[in-house]
């Protein structure tokens, strides 16, 4: 019965901070999911269609990213991202920026995000039928119009599975800015299980919001992917 | 070796100068001088990272071989625990897992005097035994649902076949089952292995000095940022890469035709 009044939402309990650490947690893994399809979906494109150099760079890019912990290039990508933007605004004459916690973490885990997302959007445009691309293109459709049209809604389905996989990465993700000491869910966490010293209450709260968040989401991916996937045949038995 | 001819490709030899002269301006122009002072503790940092790796993963390993066992073809008691402990491994951070066994058993371990009096008490209040339980745990989380699909992926044929020879059924796992699933997930079990080197820095909030930590007592030392900060991504490289060679080895070790009754 202690540890439910220690979860209570208002004072001396400590749900509120859960919570608002859930809050800003899931607010950077939107924003750093958005920004990685984005840099995904250039990505794919470069790889695709692009020159060799344009190619080799972003191979170069995804690799590196790939293989260096998350946690070593948030820390470049924070120093590197606060130099550029000071620099800048001293350039602009005005004085040090102090940099948002938020949009720290949504730059960092974004392009870490960007890096995965551009394999799973590269594969999916593969598998994409290219007499149905070509289709579009005889009927005079640009390339953009092509993409939203034909491309993008014919690849979601092959696409889903694996951005999934990544929407559940970007979650769990968000933890790491803990070690760079910004207060999402689980240094939100640490801060009332040290206060209180009751560790396992409230470690085991937040994997349970954790877990909540994963089976949600999951529910989600799923009907989205039934419904990206509405007039395919079905592709079970007939392997 | 139709390797080499790729590298000479124009762009690629003005890509490759391009990139030795981005390392000369950096051992030029970077500060560099904080190396021989911290090599003896970034040596010591790499091994115990390493360290890490190959225990959680040979440990994890033996885990996952019959969680995924259980829900591939065990009854629903065992397959229901052994998906759970799945879900719930997959479902949060390693981080927050490392907290709670560090923190959470670490403050309810001396309540216990069976456990104060006990000769593992030593061990118990150093902070590797919980690093190495929780990604071994992590490891064996996310392999397990591997594994699930590999014991499926063996073709029915060679198990009927082995079953038809007489094998009794622990050497038909030992000798047929669990080798071919093996080598159907190797290249998935690769990248598996890097995203455990990537978990690895994770236990420096739990004050092991592994080479993440060394990199940030340089940083908090010296007050240089970035040079640590690229070293240490090159070393994380350099591991990765090993791991990437030594699975391709594996890779083709084996005879390159399954069966595919």
């Amino acid at each position: 019965m202690e540890s439910l009044e220690l979860l209570s939402f208002s004072p001396p309990g400590w749900g509120g901070n859960l919570l608002r650490g859930l809050l800003h947690s899931l607010q950077i893994a939107l924003g750093a999911f958005g920004f990685g399809l984005l840099i995904g979906l250039f990505g794919a494109y470069g790889k695709l269609n692009g020159g060799p150099i344009l190619r080799d760079v972003l191979s170069i890019y995804t690799t590196v990213v790939r293989a260096v912990p998350e946690l070593v290039l948030i820390l470049i990508l924070y120093y590197v991202g606060t130099d550029i933007i000071n620099q800048a605004s001293s350039a602009l004459g005005y004085g040090r920026v102090e940099i948002n916690g938020v949009a720290a973490g949504i730059w960092g885990l974004g392009i870490v995000q960007g890096a995965y997302a551009t394999e799973v959007l590269r594969g999916a445009i593969l598998a994409v039928p290219s007499g149905q691309i070509e289709s579009g293109r005889a009927f005079g459709m640009p390339p953009f119009m092509l993409m939203r049209r034909i491309t993008i809604p014919a690849m979601l389905s092959f696409a889903l599975p694996g951005l999934a996989n990544l929407w559940l990465i970007a979650t769990k993700d968000t933890a790491l800015l803990a070690v760079v000491g910004f207060s999402e869910l689980t240094l939100e966490t640490r801060q009332a299980a040290t206060a209180t010293r009751s560790y396992f209450t409230f470690f085991l709260a937040a994997g349970a919001l954790y877990l909540m968040v994963t089976l949600i989401s999951g529910f989600i991916f799923k009907r989205l992917e039934n419904h990206a996937r509405r007039g395919q045949l079905d592709l079970k038995g007939s392997g | 070796m139709s390797g080499l001819k790729e590298w000479l490709l124009p762009h690629r030899i003005v890509m490759l100068l391009l990139a030795v002269a981005l390392v000369v301006w950096c051992a030029m122009n970077l500060r560099w001088d904080w190396i021989p002072k911290y090599t003896p503790l970034a040596v010591e940092g790499i091994w115990r990272t390493i360290w890490l790796l190959v225990v959680s993963i040979f440990l994890g390993f033996m885990l996952a071989v019959p969680l995924g066992f259980a829900q591939a073809v065990g009854p629903w008691y065992l397959a229901a625990p052994a998906k759970t402990f799945c879900t719930i491994i997959r479902g949060t951070p390693l981080l927050l897992q490392i907290w709670l066994l560090y923190y959470g058993l670490g403050s309810i371990f001396p309540l216990f005097p069976e456990i104060r009096n006990s000769e593992l008490w030593p061990y118990l209040r150093q902070a590797w035994p919980y690093a190495v339980l929780a990604l071994t745990l992590s490891y064996a989380g996310y392999e397990g649902e591997v594994m699930r699909g590999a014991f499926r992926s063996v073709a029915k044929g060679q198990l009927e076949t082995a079953k038809a020879f007489g094998m009794s059924r622990f050497t038909l796992f030992r000798r047929i089952w669990l080798p071919q699933a093996i080598r159907n997930v190797l290249p998935t079990l690769g990248g598996e292995t890097i995203l455990q080197l990537k978990a690895t820095p994770l236990v420096a909030t739990i004050t092991i000095i592994d080479i993440y930590a060394v990199s940030s007592r340089v940083r908090q030392d010296t007050f240089i940022i970035y040079e640590p900060l690229l070293l240490l991504a090159v070393i994380y490289l350099m591991i990765a890469g090993m791991i990437t060679l030594g699975f391709k080895w594996l890779e083709n070790r084996g005879p390159q035709k399954r069966g595919s009754v």
